[in-house]
């Protein structure tokens, strides 16, 4: 440019007011094409509450309820159970469960409102694998000092039954516990007492 | 007739560069060194399975269905209904991970011979991007048969990206287009599987070879054949690639279509590496395999992923160290400050590292095929940084090496005793 004698402004000013209104006209363009990436209204509408009938599950068993297409866990937990909560305690991360998700009736010790009903979504807080059931009867597999919990298949991460991760597990958090309403014999995930609903 | 064919090839020719001109520039009078050796197929290889993974493609989307509810019947169907389907299914997808093979040695043919010094710094970071378009082309393509592995291969890759601080959970239902990997995912996978993609892949493929053609090709010895030239200006080390190479290419491609075949009649799935056995079985969202690990060629960036321990609450450090491990590739040609190119002519401070960092590679990619128990535990008392798991240990030890060969790279092969090149190529 250093040899030629004058820059014509108007035309250098039009070129670049041209660029700019064509680059914002590329990112018009470009924001439905992207949008429509996102999940339609048929994927939103999806996610409705689901009912299940506490009076099939029986004490010590474990139903998988589908919701929002990911698999929710509700078992039935008995006395020992319990029970294995305190002595899962000093390995766990966040025994308190004060950086994990869950409803404020569900922040406690045994992360439930009834400590006998334990609801929590069960999708793994690493990478989303849905961890499996293991006993305490397994301790064959898991080591001498297994409580019984959830081991996840994917990276080896633990829970206990109240979806609390033990150390040592590359998952950061304890599972997630979702809204959800309980009564005598029905439960309904997905809906707050308090709220309408999701 | 043959003043015909004449006249129009004239007329042709008088409109558009023709084909003999470009035959010339990138065949018959591209001049490549004459001491190609054995390393030097991988290239032409990898041009012959892109070639062979398109055509194949093409005859699999005409009876997949690429729908949530289809999706697994129809790759079924393909195997036992459509005519000749099982074979085209089967060379597809032997040819996925035949890709990843030849594109792993070419890749490592290039870090003996120093093919990513200058200057072909171009020519190597056109080679990263086709690497790294062809792990999304391979991972987009894994969920289409919609089996377990498909589903919760996906499920796990797509929360790499929910992991990002602030607008992971957001770019991952981007990604999805639904709150669960669903029939969205299947739908969009498919679309930059069959077209978006190969596209891209096509484009830098083209450049990859203007690129080097431009340059001209380095060479095990790593000197610069075009700085001895004839008097008319060919390079006295030189020969044509036609038809010098290209015959040699065709007898690289004819051992490898043999071995191609062998895997494709007797053993498609080999054992478990090339054809998950979970992805018999249809996707369950509710249920995660047993066991799940990626296909063979992701396996030593997974394990590196399950190496590193969560911190601060997130395990987005983890995924950190896997997407450093693999673009730390592109700045090789600034990492490596060795005065020669050639293996042959650099020192112990150069072949030691790379000798440690082929074993760490080759353990990284076993121990992600396999869970974290694989090796037993250690006793009770050693429960180091939370694990007991000796695999992971090994796994984190592999994974700093990793970055070390990296990271000291300029250290080491600035300080490398490397040996006086001659003027031309050897033998």
């Amino acid at each position: 440019m250093s040899d030629q004698e004058k820059v014509d402004k108007t035309r250098r000013n039009l070129v670049v007011a041209t660029s700019v209104v064509g680059g914002a006209a590329t990112v018009g363009v470009a924001l439905p094409f992207a949008a429509s990436m996102l999940p339609s209204e048929k994927a939103k509408a999806a996610g409705a509450p689901v009912e299940v009938d506490l009076t099939r599950i029986a004490a010590g068993e474990l139903a998988v309820i589908e919701w929002r297409g990911k698999p929710v866990w509700v078992i039935h937990r008995t006395k020992e159970m319990l029970e294995s909560l305190k002595a899962a305690t000093p390995r766990l991360v966040d025994p308190e469960s004060k950086s994990s998700k869950q409803p404020d009736y569900a922040k406690n010790d045994v992360r439930s409102e009834n400590p006998e009903w334990m609801v929590m979504e069960g999708v793994c807080t690493h990478l989303g694998c849905s961890p499996q059931l293991r006993p305490a009867e397994a301790k064959a597999e898991m080591g001498a000092d297994w409580v019984g919990g959830f081991y996840c298949p994917c990276h080896g991460s633990k829970f206990d039954l109240a979806g609390r991760v033990f150390r040592g597990a590359p998952a950061p958090t304890n599972l997630v516990v979702p809204p959800y309403t309980l009564s005598e014999t029905k439960l309904v995930i997905g809906a707050d007492k308090e709220k309408k609903g999701a | 007739m043959g003043t015909m064919v004449s006249r129009l090839w004239g007329w042709i020719d008088a409109r558009m560069p023709t084909l003999a001109e470009q035959f010339k520039i990138h065949a018959s009078e591209y001049y490549a060194p004459k001491n190609f050796n054995f390393w030097y197929f991988f290239g032409s290889l990898a041009l012959l399975v892109l070639g062979i993974q398109i055509v194949s493609g093409i005859f699999l989307t005409m009876n997949y269905k690429p729908d949530a509810a289809l999706a697994f019947g129809s790759v079924e169907y393909i195997m036992r209904d459509v005519a000749g389907g099982w074979i085209i299914r089967y060379i597809h997808s032997t040819g996925a991970s035949a890709f990843f093979v030849v594109v792993y040695l070419h890749m490592f043919r290039g870090l003996m011979y120093g093919s990513h010094k200058r200057p072909r710094e171009l020519v190597w970071i056109f080679g990263v991007l086709i690497y790294l378009t062809l792990m999304g082309e391979a991972f987009f393509g894994y969920l289409l048969p919609w089996g377990q592995m498909s589903y919760w291969g996906a499920q796990v890759i797509v929360n790499l990206f929910g992991t990002v601080p602030l607008i992971g959970p957001d770019l991952a239902l981007w990604i999805r287009g639904d709150y669960v990997v669903g029939d969205a995912t299947l739908n969009r996978f498919f679309a930059l599987h069959v077209i978006a993609f190969p596209l891209v892949l096509l484009g830098l493929v083209v450049a990859h070879l203007l690129a080097l053609h431009d340059v001209g090709s380095n060479n095990p010895d790593g000197v610069e054949i075009k700085k001895v030239k004839d008097a008319n200006g060919r390079p006295l080390d030189g020969i044509p690639f036609h038809p010098y190479y290209t015959v040699k290419d065709l007898m690289g491609a004819v051992v490898f279509l043999a071995i191609f075949c062998f895997v494709l009649f007797f053993v498609p799935e080999v054992g478990g590496y090339f054809l998950e056995y979970n992805n018999f079985i249809p996707a369950d969202s509710l249920k995660t395999p047993p066991h799940i690990a990626p296909v063979w060629y992701f396996t030593p960036y997974y394990s590196i992923l399950r190496a590193v321990p969560p911190l601060f609450d997130s395990q987005f450090p983890g995924v950190l160290a896997m997407g450093i491990a693999v673009m730390i590739l592109f700045f090789l040609p600034w990492l490596d400050r060795s005065p020669v190119k050639s293996i042959r002519y650099r020192g112990p401070l150069f072949k030691a590292p790379l000798a440690i960092f082929i074993v760490v590679f080759f353990v990284l990619g076993y121990l992600g095929t396999e869970p974290t128990t694989v090796w037993g535990q250690f006793h009770d008392p050693l429960n180091i940084l939370d694990t007991k798991d000796v695999a992971t240990w090994v796994a984190r030890l592999c994974a700093l090496l990793y970055f070390l060969f990296f990271f000291l790279m300029p250290w080491y092969t600035g300080r490398d005793k490397t040996l006086p090149v001659p003027e031309r190529v050897t033998s």
